[in-house]
């Protein structure tokens, strides 16, 4: 396999990129902050100093204009990649998205708009050889319009929407896409939440994400729990879901 | 629902940790840093519930790595459990580990841990080539055993207290097989053990010992030696890399599950399960680096009340008797517990508050009964008369007064942090307890 991550440095991310790495997959790194990718580089090539080296190039989910040079970086360096996986994403809380609308713009636009655009690169770079992998980290707050992530949930449905319908339309032409819902993880994303039960860790998470690559499904719900706990608050009643704080 | 942060004993106060991939970020204003939450007391606990914790267990990255040499540079919140599962495989062993590999690199710095080998290789920090650190005034430093010796060697055993500790640079051991050569053995009582024990140091590389600390009398002391050394290749004649099998302790047993009639059972049973007097046997590193690994929230076996682990050090010079009196007290406090380590210790390493001194150290967990105050000040008034001092590590109960004065080097380490931290702006729980830090 030849995948692009962005967002490889952190997080989950990190932690999918690690299990690749271990497993001979080539990897090209796209991030926001070059010392940052240098580090992260660095970090897979002593896990095993056999592999091809690990290169990398700047993309910043807020400056579109990074997406295509970057893919075409990518490219180049791997001599054309049949995976794209983007983890990275922008959050905060609805406490801090309220008081700021300037904010609440970046979000949506981060999360929603140039999450999809940068995909769009990526569908038509992968169609145009008749195919790969899409692997896009969208969220359970998606799943349900819900008080604590009102703003970050409404831009997820909408990411999740768009992967699901990626998927109908062109799986018959080789495009395998896997939405990946991740409930409450504990990463440097979520730091400061409070933690709810059934809380995941980056790396049991990675395992999930590599597996449900490899089988080619298009959703995934990890921890596996959250699929139970999403599917129950699916059912409540609006009446109930004004009342409830989650 | 309140927020806590708890020790492994189980001692838990009001507060948050911060997380975050970026480390250095982090710990800007942070009061104090902390990383797998292994150590036993309050050690890694907030002096006040308000205080900014910086939690370094997702700053993990392997920075650099020679493979000629063996010098590996990580982020301080890489555990040891990690770096083995990379390394092992590939030849590579630290310098030394100490007794469970669910710890990161910065708390093996700040607690200047120590091993089965300190007879031959000292504490951690004698491996250590450099630290980055910021520091109290917010600043970031490099510093090693040549560049800011002072602040290196007061951040070496210095329970974080002189800056966070944001990446480690040291060397990693060629080992020759991933397997172990272990010779045990059942010794009868703590003279034979004592005498066994310094045997053993001259000859093995890695040594330590099991005491059944619920014997007396004539078996008072009894328990059984484990020496070991790296396999060679033709020993471990193409075996592969052992593999490790976790279990976890899935619930907290109840109070009264461990007590002193269930422990005195238990310790028989291992007694005795060593049947034959010597056994030589070729096993893994988990086994024989970290056995209580194997099953994950072991702490959960004490209960709710908790536990603390009393871990002293008493110097050469104090004898056998100092031993026995130690053993003795035990025993007659009725600190019934399963587990009682004793080891051997090399020379006292240039870490201002590093444990470890030339003599025996013993280590007892033991559960947190009403009376726990009482039974710690008796161990530490026998340890002060005998001139050893206690691991910070494993401590939360030692009194500001006791700690003084087993603590020759105490002046030096003020000294230091007056030098690099005057306002005392990092802190913990255990540093208001002991240092009379401002809560």
């Amino acid at each position: 396999m030849k995948a692009v991550i962005l967002g490889g440095t952190s997080g989950m991310g990190r932690e999918v990129a690690r299990l690749l790495a271990a497993r001979g997959d080539a990897l090209f790194l796209l991030g926001r902050d070059a010392g940052d990718l240098a580090r992260s580089a660095a970090d897979l090539t002593a896990r095993d100093p056999a592999h091809k080296p690990f290169d990398h190039a700047l993309c910043d989910l807020e400056r579109p204009e990074t997406f295509a040079p970057a893919l075409e970086a990518a490219d180049a360096a791997l001599g054309g990649f049949d995976t794209v996986i983007v983890t990275a994403a922008m959050f905060a809380s609805q406490d801090a998205l309220e008081a700021d609308v300037e904010l609440t713009r970046r979000l949506l636009t981060v999360d929603f708009a140039h999450t999809i655009v940068f995909c769009e690169h990526a569908r038509k770079r992968l169609l145009s050889r008749g195919g790969g992998r899409l692997v896009v980290f969208s969220s359970v707050a998606g799943d349900r319009g819900r008080k604590p992530v009102a703003l970050y949930g409404a831009a997820k449905a909408g990411l999740s929407t768009y992967l699901e319908a990626l998927d109908h339309k062109f799986h018959s032409a080789g495009l395998s896409v896997l939405c990946v819902k991740p409930g409450f993880v504990r990463t440097g994303m979520t730091a400061g939440l409070k933690v709810p039960p059934f809380a995941g860790e980056p790396d049991r998470v990675a395992r999930d994400v590599v597996r449900a690559m490899d089988r080619g499904k298009a959703l995934l719900y990890t921890p596996s729990m959250w699929a139970i706990v999403m599917f129950v608050i699916r059912q409540l009643p609006r009446l109930m879901m004004r009342r409830l704080s989650f | 629902m309140v927020q806590v942060l708890a020790g492994w004993g189980g001692l838990s106060v009001p507060g948050r940790e911060l997380l975050a991939e970026d480390l250095e970020a982090l710990t800007r204003g942070a009061v104090l840093c902390r990383g797998l939450g292994r150590s036993y007391g309050d050690a890694s606990l907030p002096a006040r519930s308000g205080d900014k914790v910086a939690a370094s267990r997702l700053a993990n990255r392997i920075l650099a790595f020679d493979e000629d040499t063996g010098v590996l540079r990580a982020e301080a919140g890489l555990s040891l459990a990690e770096l083995n599962r990379v390394f092992l495989p590939r030849g590579w062993f630290p310098p030394v580990t100490p007794g469970t590999k669910f710890v990161t690199l910065g708390g093996m710095v700040a607690s200047d841990v120590h091993g089965k080998n300190h007879h031959r290789e000292g504490c951690f920090g004698a491996h250590v080539r450099a630290l980055r650190m910021r520091l109290a005034d917010d600043s970031v430093v490099e510093c090693g055993p040549e560049r800011e010796p002072e602040l290196f060697w007061a951040s070496v055993g210095g329970m974080g207290l002189l800056g966070h500790i944001l990446e480690v640079e040291f060397a990693l051991h060629r080992i020759p097989t991933a397997w172990i050569h272990m010779e045990s053995e059942r010794v009868a009582d703590i003279d034979a053990f004592l005498g066994a024990l310094e045997r053993a140091a001259s000859v093995w590389p890695m040594t330590m010992g099991w005491i059944d600390c619920l014997s007396r009398g004539s078996s008072l002391g009894r328990g059984i030696l484990m020496a070991g050394r790296w396999a060679t290749p033709e020993e471990a004649n193409g075996r592969p890399v052992p593999e490790t099998v976790e279990r976890s302790l899935p619930f907290e047993l109840p109070d009264w599950a461990l007590n002193r009639t269930t422990a005195a059972v238990l310790n028989g049973a291992y007694y005795w399960s060593h049947f034959e007097q010597r056994v030589e046997r070729l096993v893994g590193p988990d086994p024989f680096f970290y056995p209580l690994d194997a099953v994950l929230h072991w702490n959960r076996a004490y209960g709710p009340r908790g536990f603390t682990q009393y871990q002293c050090v008493l110097p050469r010079a104090a004898g056998a008797s100092a031993v026995r009196g130690l053993l003795r007290l035990l025993v007659k406090l009725g600190c019934a517990s399963p587990l009682c380590v004793i080891k051997d210790c090399g020379p006292q390493g240039r870490g201002l508050l590093s444990f470890p001194m030339e003599g025996t150290s013993i280590a007892v967990d033991m559960a947190v009964t009403p009376d726990i105050q009482r039974i710690v000040d008796r161990l530490n008034e026998l340890v002060i008369a005998a001139g050893g001092r206690i691991y910070l590590t494993k401590d939360r109960f030692t009194r500001r007064e006791h700690f003084r004065q087993m603590e020759s080097r105490l002046d030096d380490f003020s000294t230091a942090r007056g030098k690099w931290d005057p306002a005392h702006r990092l802190r913990s729980a255990q540093s208001v307890r002991l240092f009379g830090d401002r809560a």
